[in-house]
């Protein structure tokens, strides 16, 4: 049957049908080979840099190189912030399959403890996914090779090394240096708001005090950026090319650590703040505050045991008292008002009181006392200044009143901030009646006038902003600004000096005026009823000053009640102003005490132990000789 | 016969061993710029290079013993070949091995063995045995009888599944019937049925993870991260390459590994990610010239069935490179289907060169019988 079809089949018909048809199909083929083709030149040649830049995006990443921060250094060159190497242990929740997993994982293997833990997790909400979350900070030798041994296990987890700030010297120098800490979320805000998040997208801390703080742009740098070649999973394949960061500034202080050593040696144990500082530029030799606390605990991200163990001690040492202590100058102002009463004319170097240890307004019954029951007679300025005479200074306040000695004593830098370069500063209080008027919303009565005469009712200030004052004097109207900072370290070890800072001079009538309180400053030392005489009897130096004991105060506000240190916290503070040598001031010292007592007893001996530190290497046999004969002439005319 | 005893100088040494010359160097070009291009796909892993240039020799050593055997044995086999793969396919889905959730494989205790891509032969020349049985161009009757020996095996791979395979099985049957001359009328009749059935595909037949590939072919940015990371990562990969193509072993794509299933059947991405548009024109030229010798040698052949087996195995290597490349490039969707020839791959090759064994066999059989 078949071969009767084949029989009947036309063979060229059926050739020419299939030929036809294969034709056909080829068409039909190139065709749609033309239609992937056009799909392919759509891909490649018009949408090319599209998809470029999407090949380019897979493969390229860019990744932030942080700068290495600044070092600083003492005015000797001593290195007082280092940068050390340290190993964290580090997740990226983004590369993380399983967080809990993997932590329940990591604690078993390392022993991490719930305190960890809890940082962790606190710390991983605020943070990018992609970025790595510290879970151990400072791990030891052994920490790193036990998670070495098994990094295989933990994708999403690394040792990360990275330099961290040190610092050797740890609580001397805290409220002076600061410290750099994580950056956190309000960190990072404030860097978006100065648009310079980009340049800390690889940093990892940031100054967060005193002077890590404030020159904090200097010793940051710029951040350095390298475009690397990822794979797939994100790893670096290869560096396509760096562009360096630069480093922070390595800055110099003024600071001289021997001397802020010596100044913590000597108030150990109370509460208190020393400053020492360059009477011909501001420098800040010493800024010390007690009781202080080591930074680098903060550095690493300090356990809440430990921080409100700080916070809430009662001797407050995470104050920084010589710049944010406010405290009544008591009769350490005394020079100054002295030197406004006799520019004012409202005294002169001759006129005399006769203290009889009470002092009284006309048609008033309130009797203000002298801190000697029995007064000290016949006092004119420069003894009153010597003995610090108070009745001497309620009579001198009552002439210059309220309006003369705020706006006087504003500009000797009362009741505002110095411009130190610290954020950490106080501009404390100096009364006046508008000030009474907005703040209490009562009148400023004669009486309240009195006591500003001795340094006491509203008016406070700080350490610096005393000593600064006393500069003021000394350099006859000459402000300078204190600093810290000195200069910048250039990679040979010299140092580029940062100029001087200065704010407008005090104008000054008469220059006799000045020598009057200054000459009484050096009677306080050297005179026979010098407040300060004891506590500097026999200095190799000639020296000046001024001792202060202020009654009742208390550090910060809300201070617990606490009855059993009642007593103690009202006992009063010892201060000193100094300067020497008297001749050609060099250094200028301020020393405040907290409820140990009187100046003369407490604080002067403080500030001598500095002055003698300071210039434990000097000679000054001629000066002394002839500061002898001056503090006979000045007996003589008195 | 008589012409080649006589003048046994003119036939020459291809002739003689069954080769078709023309066809053979378009192979091996291909099959040289495969290995290339494989060399650059594997991340130059020697190993797989070794292994696919072993895979190659047996194919073309297949190739070469199958293209021996006269037209007669195809012709006497296709029924039976067509039946046993129809029941070792019913095996299959009753006793088959799963292998990455789909049951292909059929273990005969010596040898595994996928009767899917025995069909991919059989089913063509099943349908070519009973299309040239009667003149041409075949009856309605006819056609509808060779549609069903073209069903059955499909919807028997579909439901592996194996989405590509039966779309190969089911294109190559068609394409039998479409050469014996099917009439247009009948075509566009067929083409609307087609239609009609797609939706029976999807809610009776598609697995979860086809219809996921469908979906995320139709928009493959909605799911970047997850099944259109394929797509996206390989139209970056090749419209990066732009005209001139970023160089041999230096696609970004593919050796950061950005490109999934680089080395089989995305390795045309790599392909055009390293050579470009001019590269990509180059190998469809390649792919154009076998396609029109294969035609050629089909619109040569003496007989109907060695016409129709021809056209259809010569069709369906163009149902490879057009599906493989128009689903990497996001013009169809994912569907499983190598680049033949160039995609790092088992069976499927040994079967295509099997297919162009035949196709050798029909080349040279006309030769050898006398007008």
């Amino acid at each position: 049957m078949q071969r009767k079809r084949q029989a009947i089949r036309d063979h060229s018909a059926e050739a020419n049908l299939f030929a036809r048809r294969a034709t056909i199909a080829f068409i039909i083929v190139v065709a749609m080979l033309g239609i992937v083709l056009n799909n392919l030149y759509s891909l490649q040649v018009t949408q090319f840099e599209d998809y470029q830049t999407r090949s380019n995006g897979n493969r390229i990443k860019v990744l932030p190189i942080a700068p290495n921060r600044g070092l600083i250094y003492d005015r000797n060159g001593v290195l007082l912030a280092e940068n050390r190497p340290v190993f964290s242990l580090e997740v990226i929740p983004e590369e993380v399959e399983d967080i809990d997993k993997t932590l329940a994982d990591l604690t078993a293997l390392m022993g991490i403890t719930s305190d960890e833990l809890e940082r962790f997790q606190s710390t991983l909400k605020g943070t990018r996914r992609f970025k790595p979350v510290a879970l151990r900070t400072q791990l030891t030798e052994e920490e790193v090779a036990l998670f070495s041994a098994s990094k295989h296990k933990f994708p999403g987890v690394q040792i990360e090394a990275r330099l961290a700030r040190h610092y050797p010297y740890k609580e001397t120098l805290t409220h002076a240096l600061g410290y750099v800490a994580r950056i956190n979320k309000r960190d990072l805000q404030k860097l978006v708001e100065a648009g310079q998040e980009d340049n800390y997208a690889a940093t990892h801390d940031i100054g967060k005090l005193g002077i890590e703080k404030y020159h904090e742009e200097l010793l940051h740098g710029e951040v350095g950026y390298q475009q690397v070649e990822v794979n797939n999973q994100g790893r670096i394949i290869r560096v396509l090319s760096v562009e360096p960061p630069t480093p922070g500034k390595d800055i110099v202080l003024n600071l001289d650590l021997e001397l802020q050593l010596e100044a913590q040696r000597i108030i150990d144990g109370m509460r208190g703040a020393v400053v020492v500082t360059d009477i011909k530029t501001g420098g800040v030799l010493a800024l010390y505050s007690n009781p202080s606390y080591d930074p680098n605990l903060f550095v690493h991200g300090i356990s809440s045991k430990n921080y409100s163990a700080l916070l809430n001690s009662p001797d407050r040492p995470l104050i920084n008292r010589a710049t944010q202590g406010q405290y009544p100058p008591a009769s350490t102002i005394k020079p100054h008002l002295g030197f406004v009463g006799l520019e004012e004319g409202v005294i002169t170097k001759d006129y005399t009181i006769t203290d009889t240890g009470r002092y009284k307004l006309p048609n008033v019954s309130h009797v203000w006392r002298d801190w000697r029951r029995w007064g000290h007679g016949k006092v004119d300025v420069s003894k009153a200044i010597e003995v610090s005479c108070d009745t001497y200074y309620y009579e001198l306040a009552y002439k210059l009143g309220i309006d003369k000695i705020s706006e006087a004593m504003y500009e000797f830098g009362f009741g505002d901030f110095t411009g130190i370069d610290l954020y950490e500063e106080s501009d404390a209080n100096m009364p006046s009646r508008g000030w009474k008027r907005a703040r209490f919303n009562q009148p400023w009565y004669i009486g309240d006038t009195i006591p500003v005469g001795i340094g006491q009712s509203y008016w406070t200030t700080t350490p610096i902003q005393l000593n600064t004052s006393v500069n003021a004097l000394i350099n006859a109207g000459e402000r300078y600004i204190p600093q810290i900072i000195r200069g910048y370290m250039n990679s040979d070890t010299s140092v580029d000096l940062i100029p001087l800072k200065s704010l407008r001079p005090i104008e000054i009538k008469n220059r006799d005026n000045l020598d009057v309180v200054l000459n009484a400053m050096r009677d306080v030392v050297s005179g026979e009823e010098g407040g300060a005489r004891h506590a500097f009897a026999d200095t190799p130096y000639d020296s000046a000053g001024k001792t202060g004991t202020a009654q009742l105060f208390t550090v910060g506000q809300n201070e617990k009640y606490d009855a059993s240190k009642i007593d103690e916290r009202l006992r009063d503070n010892a201060m000193y102003v100094g300067f020497a040598p008297f001749d050609d001031p060099e250094i200028s010292v301020t020393v405040v005490l907290e409820n140990v007592g009187g100046g003369s007893k407490n604080a002067a001996p403080v500030a001598r132990q500095i002055m003698d530190f300071y210039f434990r290497d000097r000679v000054f046999d001629t000066n002394n000789e002839e500061t002898v004969q001056n503090d006979l002439m000045l007996g003589v005319s008195q | 016969m008589k012409r080649t005893t006589i003048n046994p100088n003119k036939i020459g040494l291809l002739q003689r061993i069954h080769i078709d010359g023309w066809l053979l160097v378009g192979l091996l070009v291909l099959s040289g710029v495969g290995l290339f291009t494989l060399y650059s796909a594997s991340g130059q892993d020697m190993e797989q290079m070794e292994r696919q240039f072993i895979r190659l020799g047996f194919s073309f050593i297949v190739m070469f013993v199958l293209a021996q055997f006269p037209l007669g044995v195809y012709r006497f086999f296709s029924t039976y070949a067509y039946a046993g793969g129809l029941l070792m396919l019913i095996a299959v889905l009753l006793f088959g091995d799963m292998g990455k959730g789909a049951q292909r494989w059929l273990d005969l205790g010596f040898i595994r063995f996928q009767p899917s891509e025995l069909m991919k032969l059989a089913v063509p020349m099943m349908v070519a045995w009973y299309i040239s049985k009667f003149t041409l161009p075949p009856r309605s009757t006819h056609i509808m009888l060779g549609f069903a020996l073209v069903v059955v095996p499909t919807i028997l791979i579909a439901k592996q599944p194996d989405l590509g395979t039966s779309l190969l099985i089911a294109s190559s049957g068609v394409f039998a019937i479409f050469l014996a001359g099917m009439s247009w009328r009948l075509i566009s009749f067929v083409g609307a049925l087609v239609g009609a059935f797609a939706p029976v595909m999807w809610f009776f037949l598609m697995k979860d993870y086809q219809k996921q590939r469908v979906l995320t072919f139709l928009n493959p940015e909605s799911d970047p991260l997850g099944s259109g990371y394929h797509i996206i990562q390989s139209k970056i990969a090749i419209g990066s390459g732009g005209v001139d193509g970023k160089g041999w072993l230096q696609g970004t794509q593919s050796q950061l590994e950005f490109l999934p299933e680089r080395h089989t059947d995305f390795i045309f991405s790599v392909f055009s990610e390293e050579f470009g548009l001019t590269g990509v024109m180059c190998l469809m030229a390649i792919y154009l010239f076998i396609i029109l010798r294969g035609l050629i040698i089909s619109s040569r052949a003496q007989d109907a069935y060695a016409k129709l087996l021809g056209g259809s195995i010569t069709l369906t290597f163009f149902v490879y490179v057009f599906v493989n490349m128009g689903m990497v490039s996001g013009l169809l969707p994912v569907v499983g289907v190598p680049l033949p020839l160039v995609s790092f791959g088992g069976t499927s090759m040994v079967t295509l060169m099997a297919g162009f064994g035949i196709l050798m066999a029909i080349a040279t059989q006309k030769r050898l019988m006398s007008r």
